[in-house]
């Protein structure tokens, strides 16, 4: 029987990486690690001499791991990203779900499979997720601006709320320009101009 | 007829420039391309996304496809830098702690002179000394390695870690640094944020340092020729306006952009035209030759350079020295820097190669237009790197 593996996680976000953590558990016996903070971000990791680390792809903090490829000591495992080599085409599926994996060298590929299938597939989701919100909040700012915009031209012009909502489409028409940066221009002038 | 669509990881940097003014001033329509820049959060993953094909090209430091090609940092797919971006333009910056101990000691902060410096941080070191550089595999980390086995810091026991650029003022701050090399503008936001001081310009190490590359997938550098002609022209263009005076002020305003630094075009402005506060108390100091974009032949990209990058990583890493400069310089492409350069007006130098650090005045070399200048490339100890005889 072999050993469980020990796979560290860098993650910030608790939920995210609980989420992780209990997707990772289903997925087989092995000892999951958080690491939330950066500082020593290195050297934390090192110390639980990890086989797996998972990170996010757009985790600025990742370069410090790259420190972990460079085995400095003798009793230092060298632990090289895992996309050298063979498991390349894993590799390519990582990182379009926004997940970056070290692995220590030599670890075999079918012990390696189903953690990463599992973490893939989680970190598919959060990224999803993370878009949605992002769009979402987006969404909601663009719309309070242009109601704002509109209940300025109402004011200053005398127009109901539909001829108001026009105006500020047929002006961004004419200028080539999305509806909602023209409403933004609109309320800061007329925030200067007050 | 539509342009085609190129995308180019960068990392949000000054020397990332030619990329963005390529894109921004219309130096990629002519060749009928159009730039999709793509911000990376690190430089891993900015390497990540060339080798696995997400992007055709990246902004990367100098000794990372050399690396790559020496099998150090884990991914193994063969990239060419086939034009060097940018030379020079980091800093080297301390802690409020060091800073106060250096002027407790008669340190006048020079900004210039690299022996005098490091005779005088080795002074004020009170115990072991924790560098911050952005990449174990960066122009940074080799410029500090060789100033501090070349001087009174030798002695001093000193780790380099990396913090990535934009945490890197609050490393300092919070002391998990002492000390910093950093790329323009970060070294400037620390002193701005009252971190600590800036002591030297890389530049006060090596001269000419070809500090961040142009870098492509050696397979796609075959099989997309034209495409990459086009962009090589593109930013090459785009680095020789970038060398003009009054391009400055324009430049400094793009790249301030919540698209692209997202920081004060002031803070950027140092970089550009070498006039920095080194200190809280506002001391001001001029470099010449601070950043280059195109003067001196900056975007050739020499194999003697990387012959040099290779010769530090083998030393570091205990590979042979000879098989690492050879496999070097093959990644420092100057056969196709010479191919689709030559329908500009970029001179050639006749060699492609050159004895590193020889160079102490502008010097003019044969080329293949006969006006060439070279620009001073002296290491700060006065050595030369004659790749034959390097050990």
């Amino acid at each position: 029987m072999e050993s469980k593996l020990i796979i560290v996680v860098v993650e910030e976000d608790r939920g995210h990486a609980l989420g992780i953590v209990e997707a990772l558990k289903d997925s087989g016996e092995h000892e999951v690690h958080v690491i939330g903070a950066s500082t020593g971000l290195a050297r934390k990791i090192a110390a639980h001499a990890p086989d797996v680390v998972l990170i996010d792809v757009d985790n600025p903090t990742r370069d410090m791991l790259e420190e972990l490829t460079l085995a400095s000591g003798p009793l230092e495992r060298p632990v090289a990203m895992f996309v050298s080599g063979a498991a390349s085409g894993l590799a390519q599926a990582a990182i379009d779900a926004g997940l970056s994996a070290y692995v220590v060298d030599g670890l075999k590929p079918e012990r390696l499979r189903p953690v990463m299938d599992t973490a893939i597939a989680r970190f598919r989701m959060m990224r999803q997720m993370r878009t949605e919100l992002a769009e979402t909040r987006r969404a909601l700012e663009e719309r309070k601006v242009i109601d704002r915009a509109k209940g300025l031209l109402m004011k200053a012009r005398g127009i109901d709320e539909d001829a108001a909502y026009m105006l500020l489409r047929r002006t961004a028409m004419d200028q080539g320009r999305r509806l909602a940066d023209v409403a933004e221009a609109l309320v800061t002038a007329s925030g200067l101009l007050r | 007829m539509k342009p085609v669509s190129l995308s180019v990881a960068y990392m949000p940097l000054v020397d990332a420039a030619p990329l963005i003014i390529a894109q921004e001033m219309g130096f990629a329509d002519p060749e009928g391309l159009s730039l999709d820049l793509i911000a990376a959060p690190s430089w891993s993953s900015a390497r990540d996304m060339l080798a696995f094909g997400r992007v055709d090209a990246a902004h990367l430091p100098s000794p990372v496809p050399i690396a790559m090609a020496l099998g150090l940092g884990g991914v193994a797919t063969p990239l060419s830098a086939v034009l060097v971006l940018s030379v020079n333009g980091n800093v080297i910056g301390v802690s409020r702690a060091l800073e106060s101990r250096l002027r407790d000691l008669g340190s006048d902060f020079d900004f210039a002179d690299a022996r005098k410096a490091a005779t005088a941080l080795a002074k004020a070191a009170t115990g072991p000394l924790v560098f911050g550089v952005p990449f174990p595999f960066s122009m940074h980390a080799e410029l500090l390695r060789y100033w501090f086995a070349r001087t009174d810091l030798a002695d001093r026991a000193i780790e380099i870690r990396t913090v990535p650029p934009p945490l890197m003022a609050r490393a300092l701050a919070d002391g998990e640094v002492d000390a910093f090399c950093v790329g323009e503008p970060w070294g400037s936001v620390a002193v701005d944020m009252g971190a600590g001081a800036l002591l030297l310009p890389g530049k006060a190490i090596w001269a000419f340092a070809p500090e961040k590359v142009l870098a492509v997938r050696t397979e796609w550098a075959e099989t997309e020729q034209r495409l990459l002609g086009g962009l090589m022209r593109s930013v090459w263009r785009a680095g020789r306006w970038l060398s003009q005076p009054g391009s400055r002020t324009i430049a400094a305003e793009i790249l301030s952009r919540p698209a692209y630094l997202d920081l004060p075009a002031e803070l950027i402005d140092r970089a550009l035209t070498g006039r920095f506060t080194i200190s809280g108390q506002a001391e001001q100091r001029a470099v010449g030759d601070f950043l280059h974009f195109h003067s001196g032949a900056a975007n050739f990209p020499w194999r003697s350079q990387a012959r040099w990058i290779a010769h530090r990583l083998s030393r570091q890493n205990g590979l042979d020295s000879a098989a690492a400069q050879d496999a070097a310089a093959a990644v420092f492409r100057t056969d196709l820097f010479r191919r689709h350069l030559a329908s500009t007006d970029a001179d050639m130098p006749g060699a492609s190669e050159k004895i590193e650090g020889a160079i102490r005045h502008p010097m003019a070399v044969a080329s293949q237009k006969g006006r060439l200048s070279l620009l001073p490339d002296a290491f700060f100890d006065g050595s030369n790197f004659d790749p034959k005889t390097a050990d």
